[in-house]
């Protein structure tokens, strides 16, 4: 790991002023895809800011028809939430599949989503329920908020605050894993919402995307065999040894199927 | 350098240390708590697993200096005055260890699962285990081993 | 036997520091003064080294020294030598390139260390490392195995132009052409053997500390045999004499056989300790042991079995061409031929054999001994042609096996590839899987996997493996540079507690147990009173270590032998004590009595004699009680069995669960049940791994794919089931305790019977051959090509 400075402010604020002094700076919240990267060297700031000792950002509240998430929210405690349960069930269930125990005892809402890695389960939620990423300065639509790989709208110094999720009538997000690295190789999200139905999906290509063909068709026929002939092409997904692009479009078909059989 | 004072084993420790230092550097560099153990360098064997605040925790995934003012426990704060833990004597019990690398690990997520599900299936043992490799025991007498320290641990020995 | 003896299975005695955190491996050792050592490793498969740019990284904080190529060239250090030779079917030697500790103007895999970094701590080592600029001019390399033998291929040592190694054989050639002309029926088969990496959850590790004072060396290491290291770093490497050199290999997690090597690291901290002047310690990362660890399997096969009408075999060809890595490993060259064609007998009578095996460099990290070693890869090969030969004739698999077992009334039963197995009964074992799996009620299992559609298979293999390496006689015939026997030490102390000296190494086997078994089995001492003794060349003799399943089968037995001598020299004692002539004492329940009478001595009361001598046989008798033996084995053991798999396959997404695995081994007269129930859980683990999700890949250009945990796929505990595990014991006629050896049963015995289940899950689709590890991916693409092929027709 490469040489930083480390800071522990106290509040959102002091934060916020840390990372912006510093062209390098950059935060960190529970570090669960952050330290990875700087352990293999391949992010080397010159600031790390951790939100650790900011008391603040880890409620969970329902506000009418959304389910406000705190960004130090942890996976573990998202997917134990008796609010999240109720509210967005298919949210729960997602956190409880993130990686493992330990990466969800640490891992936090924010810090996932502000990381935006294209495997990652979170962004999938996000798109599919049409969220809002809530920062310090601005909201910003989940569908303009994922801009490309591990990139995001988020300007330097701005902090995800809070995501917040429209409650949908059901949802459900079923994943086909890396046998290793437990990161979603495809992970599908299905909600019925009061806008329509969305399916975004994740792990597949350079970032998470939604799927028009099934929203159409599922919008008509909420069921598994509503997707029967509808493909996804895999001309622009990703491949590699663990799952051709091929086999990933197949999958996100099964998935999807199985997504929408979990509705609830 | 970073000073950082935590709570090691119930012991208040303070530590002198650069501020990439890992969670498990500190323990096994600084407070030679070597029990606590790395198996790989992308935070996926789980032999590094401590508790922080109770939960358990990859200390290879986590600074050190996130851990000011923290109650960590590490494999060496489980027994009590020599007697081991329910877990650990289940472990022993069930021959749920080999060459004795994952275990420390493997304990601690155990202990966190059983916290929180006193009495796990075998299902739900497997799953939480997910965040720990075992190249030994092929996990049966682990699980086993999970199970019956649960038992233990309701037992309130 | 007694309660704790043979037979008794004893909670283990080593668990309780590994239980408190207390064990003590390589790495949590701290020495004064120590420095820390990180290697520059190439990132080229294959290149020319054209220039070293060190003063960066000498100006660096905290570093001591770096070390190169031409500083291990100066000092004359020794490369690292193969222990076995073979030779080609021509007679002539194979070649043995050297294998220098540093590289030497060329790398040729990646991973291959250039320049070591000593720094007083490893944050500044890493650091002084990254400024070490090599240039490279790159060649062109070799990463698969096939790729090795084309026309025209990179050459990976000029000393091996075509690439190879050795081309051996064994059999006989004629009389097998014999038998497939006389054959109704040839069945042929092509079959990859996947490589693997081992991945001790521990990876490797060494502290080098040397004494001007004395001018000793101590090297601590992850290392499953301290004397093999020893006297390899004394005759090959480091060159200094063996009393001068103190290998200690303390708390070992987990080997594998990827533990057994002698690795550049080792004799690199020694070697740079003298230099600096202080202890050096190198620990590897996950990422760099994928680069510098060695590697198991990766063999290509072709096939032949010749049957006659009724289905009994005939005979055996079989063409295999094996991959070494870039250089040769301490054991790379035994493992494809002595280790793996010699057990193409399999469990089945077999009149004829004849197999050809060609052992290729490649610019990939070096292959060597994974748990099975060579037996696996026998045993794949022909478990899978036994069940394609099933299917081509129309014969139940079970029946087909059942026909051409060797018979238990057949042994000894020699073979046709030099082995010959003293005793088994390998109907029984097939007998008993069968019945612990509930064989009979199968198709109701099938019928109800299918209820909620999903595709069952059911995998069968009848496997047999050679352990407890090995006659030294034998193998030195056959090019083994080292004996195999080992060595056992007992010291009795005065007050009767005892401490047993081995020369095998535990690193997860129990043997601080198993062995504590064997002294109360004997002398009737609680194992509460014995300890076990292992891995440090100070105070241990000698020894060859632990691999190939030969710890209890030697190791044991060198204890036993040893123990046989404490009691010999007991009754002398004893009958001076009971005034009675030696040949009247009997030492039976740790008494020693005279035959027919109640005239006793305990056994500590004979021990106490021993040490203060005051009525005493002096004269003829030396005081003291402690005896050490040396065993050499008359043969090999030949555990073997059966091992039964259930998978249930998701057609839709081609994933395979296992939701069964049933096995019943003979591994011979059993010490603890609990130990070897748990090395069989193991086995089987790592070998269910192989066929379902471990594969070391290299590109076509030698470039490591997947060398992390984040893309080397290993099972986790959700990943398998609870393993049924039965034993039939046929004792090994040749050993004094009739053991035969766990450690890799499971790892040689399940792979085929995984494939085996996979296939017949997707042989009513049309599907007829699939590779390891079958990924989900795989199985999904092989039911699209049936289909595909089925709806074309």
């Amino acid at each position: 790991m490469k040489d930083f400075q480390f800071h522990r402010p106290k509040t959102i604020k002091d934060a916020i002023a840390l990372v912006q002094a510093s062209e390098g700076a950059k935060f960190l919240a529970g570090g669960q895809s952050f330290l990875p990267v700087l352990k293999l060297e391949l992010a080397e700031p010159s600031d790390v800011v951790s939100l650790g000792a900011i008391g603040e950002l880890r409620d969970v509240r329902v506000d009418g028809d959304k389910l406000l998430v705190g960004a130090l929210v942890t996976h573990d405690e998202v997917s134990r939430s008796p609010e999240i349960a109720k509210a967005i069930p298919g949210l729960a269930a997602l956190a409880a599949g993130i990686g493992d125990a330990q990466v969800r005892n640490r891992g936090t809402l924010g810090g996932s989503v502000a990381h935006a890695d294209p495997s990652a389960d979170y962004p999938a939620a996000l798109l599919g329920l049409g969220a809002a990423v809530i920062t310090d300065r601005r909201s910003i639509a989940a569908d303009d908020f994922f801009t490309g790989l591990f990139a995001t709208a988020l300007e330097h110094g701005e902090l995800v605050t809070s995501v917040a999720f429209p409650i949908p009538k059901r949802s459900a997000y079923v994943k086909f894993a890396h046998r290793a690295s437990k990161y979603a190789l495809v992970g599908v999200f299905v909600a019925e919402t009061a806008h329509g139905v969305r399916v975004a999906v994740t792990g597949a290509a350079n970032q998470v995307f939604r799927v028009a063909a099934f929203e159409a068709a599922l919008a008509k026929h909420m069921a598994p065999a509503a997707l029967d002939g509808i493909t996804v092409p895999h001309a622009e997904l990703n491949g590699d040894a663990e799952a051709s692009a091929e086999y990933r479009a197949h999958l996100i078909g099964v998935m999807a199927r199985r997504a929408v059989e979990a509705l609830r | 350098m970073a000073t950082i004072t935590l709570k090691v084993n119930t012991q208040v420790r303070t530590i002198e240390c650069a501020p990439t230092t890992l969670l498990v550097e500190a323990l096994r560099e600084h407070l030679r708590l070597t029990g606590t153990h790395v198996g790989c360098d992308t935070s996926q064997c789980g032999a590094c697993t401590v508790h922080v605040n109770g939960k358990s925790v990859k200390a290879c995934t986590m600074l050190a200096a996130e851990a000011e003012g923290a109650e960590i426990t590490t494999i060496e704060g489980l027994a009590q005055g020599g007697t081991l833990h329910p877990m650990q004597a289940a472990f022993q019990e069930h021959h749920g260890l080999q060459c004795g690398y994952c275990t420390p690990g493997m304990i601690m997520s155990a202990t966190d699962l059983c916290r929180r599900s006193p009495d796990p299936s075998e299902h739900e043992v497997r799953h939480w285990l997910e965040g720990n490799l075992c190249r030994c025991t092929g996990y049966h007498n682990i699980v086993k081993a999970v199970r019956a320290g649960a038992a233990g641990m309701r037992g309130g020995k | 036997m007694t309660a704790e003896g043979i037979g008794a299975p004893v909670k283990r005695k080593e668990d309780r520091r590994f239980l408190l955190g207390k064990g003590n491996y390589t790495d949590d050792i701290t020495l004064p003064n120590q420095t820390y050592a990180v290697f520059v490793r190439s990132m080229y498969a294959h290149a020319k080294i054209t220039g070293l740019e060190l003063d960066a990284a000498r100006a660096a904080p905290g570093v001591v020294d770096i070390l190169t190529g031409a500083d291990v060239a100066a000092d004359g250090l020794g490369g690292l030598p193969c222990g076995w030779l073979i030779k080609n079917k021509d007679g002539s030697n194979m070649i043995e390139p050297p294998h220098p500790a540093l590289a030497q103007g060329k790398v040729r895999h990646v991973g291959d260390p250039v320049v070591m970094v000593i720094a007083t701590s490893k944050a500044a080592a890493r650091a002084a490392a990254s400024l070490v600029e090599v240039s490279y001019d790159p060649l062109p390399a070799i990463g698969l195995l096939a790729d090795a033998i084309k026309p025209g291929a990179p050459v990976v040592h000029d000393e091996a132009p075509d690439n190879t190694c050795y081309d051996w054989h064994i059999g006989d050639p004629a009389l097998t052409e014999a038998a497939f002309k006389s054959a109704a029926h040839v069945v042929a088969i092509d079959l990859t053997n996947n490589r693997v990496a081992p991945n001790a959850m521990e990876p490797r590790a060494a502290i080098g500390d040397y004494s001007a004072a004395n001018d000793n060396y101590t090297l601590y290491t992850t290392s499953q045999n301290p004397h093999l290291i020893r006297l390899l770093m004394a005759a090959f490497t480091l060159h200094v004499p063996e009393h001068k050199i103190r290998v200690v290999a303390p708390d070992v997690g987990g080997g594998f056989g990827s533990k057994i090597f002698h690795y550049a690291e080792e004799l690199l901290v020694a070697w740079a300790s003298r230099r600096v002047g202080r202890p050096v310690k190198w620990t590897s990362d996950r990422s760099e042991a994928f680069q510098s660890d060695a590697h198991g399997r990766d063999h290509i096969s072709h096939a032949e079995l010749a049957l006659d009408a009724s289905g009994k075999f005939l005979g055996l060809r079989v063409k295999t061409l094996a991959n070494l890595g870039a250089y040769l490993s301490t054991f790379a060259s035994s493992v494809p031929t002595y280790l793996y064609a010699t057990l193409l007998s399999g469990p089945y009578d077999f009149p004829a054999i004849y197999a050809e095996v060609r052992s290729v460099f490649t610019n990939t990290v070096a292959v060597d001994a994974y748990r099975g070693a060579g037996r696996p890869e026998a045993s794949y090969l022909l478990e899978r042609l036994v069940d394609k030969a099933a299917r081509q004739l129309g014969m139940d698999r079970i029946e087909l096996r059942r026909k051409n077992l060797i018979r238990a009334d057949q042994f000894p039963y020699q073979t046709q590839v030099a082995l010959q197995y003293d005793i088994g009964d390998y109907h029984a074992t097939l007998d008993l899987a069968l019945e612990k799996n509930d064989y009979k009620h199968y198709e109701q299992r099938k019928a109800e996997s299918a209820k909620r559609g999903k595709l069952r298979g059911f995998g069968i293999s009848t496997y047999i493996e050679a352990c407890g390496i090995a006659p030294s006689a034998v193998a030195g015939a056959l090019g083994a540079r080292a004996g195999l026997y080992e060595a056992g030490t007992i010291r009795v102390h005065p007050t009767g507690s005892v401490t047993v000296f081995t020369g095998t190494h535990s690193h997860g086997q129990g043997h601080e147990t198993t062995f504590a078994q064997l002294v109360s089995e004997k002398l009737g001492v609680p194992i509460a009173n014995v300890d076990v003794v292992h891995g440090d060349t100070d105070r241990i003799s000698f020894g060859m270590g632990t691999y190939g399943s030969r710890s209890a089968a030697v190791g044991g037995s060198a204890i036993m032998k040893a123990l046989d001598k404490i009691v010999d020299k007991g009754k002398k004692i004893a009958a001076h004590l009971l005034e009675a002539s030696v040949g009247d004492i009997e030492f039976k329940d740790g008494n020693f009595r005279v035959v027919g009478t109640d005239r006793v001595k305990a056994f500590g009361e004979i021990a106490f004699t021993a040490y203060v001598p005051h009525n005493y046989p002096i004269e003829t008798v030396e005081p003291g009680l402690e005896e050490q033996a040396y065993y050499d084995p008359k043969n090999f053991t030949y555990p073997g069995g059966t091992h039964l798999v259930e998978v249930e396959i998701d057609p839709d997404t081609g994933v395979c669960d296992v939701v069964d695995v049933t096995i019943a081994d003979d591994v011979g007269v059993v010490i603890n049940p609990m130990i070897v129930d748990g090395q069989a859980h193991g086995g089987l683990a790592q070998g269910i791994g192989q066929a379902l999700f471990e594969e070391v890949r290299y590109d076509a250009d030698g470039q490591l794919t997947n060398g992390s945990f984040m893309d080397y796929c290993m099972p986790r505990a959700a990943d398998l089931p609870n393993f049924k595990v039965g034993n039939h014991v046929t004792a090994c006629t040749h050993n004094p305790i009739g053991v035969k050896g766990v450690g890799e049963t499971g790892a040689i015995g399940v792979p085929p019977a995984v494939i085996n289940a996979v296939i017949d899950a997707l042989h009513p689709l049309g599907v007829t051959d699939i590779s390891m590890p079958a990924t989900p991916e795989k199985i999904w693409r092989a039911i699209q090509a049936a289909q595909t092929k089925t709806k074309g027709a």
